[in-house]
């Protein structure tokens, strides 16, 4: 695939983000119209692997283990590519923890662990792919709009 | 063999571990029906209930003391004014030193699980919202069992079967034996389709019909369940479908001479008071059992530990 944007010096390269969760992953990294970031956001590119693409390029930052974290939970199968010196040093593919603990609320309403008690929500990762978490708590499943849910 | 600290879900149940409880419960019942026993003597059981219940509290209540134990209780009263200023957790945390377990009832989906987290003492959960209800799906395993067999069954789960926690989780654990299971409900209260696959991941045989006739001469087991009127927005429909789905002496001809009929309790119309007096009608039996399997399930959690 050509290079539709100028390639960046430093920073991360997130690749192969399902088609349509490109605003999510920003929305994870905290950059919405406020940032003066440089960023690059391709939305439906062709991809080799898997038909329809996303990608999101973030100039000079380098991205934590949280935040990587919630991108393999709207985006399973993405890679992370670390860039220095205009060179890819580093390439992983995002992995969901088994167990997910205090990023994503239960979408159940009458779930204890959206009251004020001392806790974090927990949910099991019961399939990665399609993503299938289940409420440690009350045990009720998500399979959708996992986005809406981040903390 | 049983190895748990905490009682939260059917869902963590083996079948081992489920027949080692009805085993227990078997052995325990003579004691039940009031045979000395002090197996649990000097040990106190506290019992949370942040929402109304008379059977189950009771039966928590009347097992303790049939092992020798006694009980201290937080009622729905006290139980709500200290939702009110205090976490849950820090409750737990209090109760959980005076006591040597406890058991709870709560509205909030999930909180048995948080209490168990937070206490020092095994946690039986005594239903938490619409979330679970273990204690009283092992009460109606070990009633099959008893008076029927859970080899080979066929029951018919009768009511509502959309928002009934005790029938989601008996199904669940139902399936660990492989049971014939056929669904009876009105349209518009059918099992929630994950339920329903989940069942069927298990390898269970489940049927699905809106005709409670069509299979009554066909089952081991009748469990009925209570169709509540709040759910049908309209009156006319309700009553409509509470007469389709009522159970009365003139349905029960030609059914087996050995089924049972089994019911949660409270009954409102769902089974004729005539029906009580035939050799069918096993609900009042399968309370009282509710005694045995809690006694069973406080003894292996207090009694027979170390720690
Ligand atoms: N310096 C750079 N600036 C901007 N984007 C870059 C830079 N270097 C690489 N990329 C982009 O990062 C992604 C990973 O680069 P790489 O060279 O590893 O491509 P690849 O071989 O297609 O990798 P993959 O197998 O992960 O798709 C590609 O989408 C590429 O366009
Ligand atoms: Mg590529
Ligand atoms: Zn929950």
């Amino acid at each position: 695939m050509k290079l539709r944007v100028t390639p960046i010096g430093n920073g991360t390269v997130i690749d192969h983000i399902p088609a349509g969760q490109a605003l999510n992953v920003l929305k994870i990294l905290g950059i919405d119209r406020t940032t003066e970031a440089t960023i690059s956001v391709l939305m439906n590119v062709t991809s080799r692997r898997s038909g329809k693409k996303d990608m999101v390029k973030v100039e000079d930052r380098e991205l934590e283990e949280e935040e990587v974290n919630k991108i393999s939970m709207i985006a399973p199968g993405a890679t992370i590519n670390i860039i220095r010196d205009c060179q890819v040093v580093e390439k992983y593919t995002v992995d969901m923890p088994d167990l997910i603990v205090g990023v994503l609320r239960c979408p159940n309403p009458s779930c204890i662990s959206n009251t004020n008690e001392p806790i974090k929500s927990q949910l099991l990762v019961k399939s990665k792919n399609p993503v299938v978490l289940r409420c440690v708590y009350c045990e009720q499943p998500i399979t959708e709009k996992i986005a809406d849910y981040l903390i | 063999m049983f190895k748990k600290r905490h009682v939260l879900s059917m869902r963590e149940f083996s079948r081992d571990e489920i027949d080692s409880v009805l085993d227990l419960a078997e052995s325990l019942e003579p004691y039940a029906r009031g045979g000395k026993c002090e197996a649990l003597s000097g040990k106190i059981l506290a019992l949370l209930f942040f929402e109304p219940s008379t059977r189950t509290r009771l039966s928590f209540e009347t097992a303790m003391m049939r092992l020798g134990g006694k009980t201290l209780s937080l009622g729905p009263a006290e139980g709500s004014a200290i939702a009110k200023g205090e976490s849950l957790a820090d409750t737990i945390r209090v109760i959980g030193a005076y006591a040597d377990a406890l058991v709870i009832r709560h509205p909030k989906e999930g909180s048995a699980r948080l209490a168990s987290q937070f206490s020092p003492v095994p946690v039986l959960n005594a239903g938490d919202g619409a979330g679970h209800h273990p204690t009283q799906t092992l009460l109606d395993l070990y009633t099959i069992r008893k008076e029927s067999s859970l080899e080979d069954l066929k029951i018919a789960l009768v009511g509502d079967l959309k928002y009934g926690r005790t029938v989601h989780s008996l199904a669940y654990a139902l399936a660990l034996y492989g049971a014939d299971i056929t669904l009876v409900s009105p349209p518009t209260l059918e099992m929630p389709a994950p339920i329903k696959s989940d069942l069927a991941g298990k390898g269970t045989m489940v049927r699905e019909t809106h005709d409670l006739d069509e299979v009554i001469r066909n089952v081991d087991v009748l469990y009925v369940t209570r169709i509540q009127r709040e759910r049908f927005p309209d009156p006319y429909e309700y009553q409509k479908v509470a007469k389709s789905y009522r159970i009365a002496p003139e349905n029960l001809d030609g059914v087996q001479d050995g089924l049972i009929i089994m019911h949660p309790l409270p009954r409102v119309d769902e089974i004729a008071p005539e029906v009580d007096e035939t050799g069918h009608a096993l609900y009042f039996k399968q309370s009282f059992y509710g005694v045995p399997v809690r006694m069973a399930l406080l003894k292996m959690l207090v009694g027979d530990r170390l720690d």
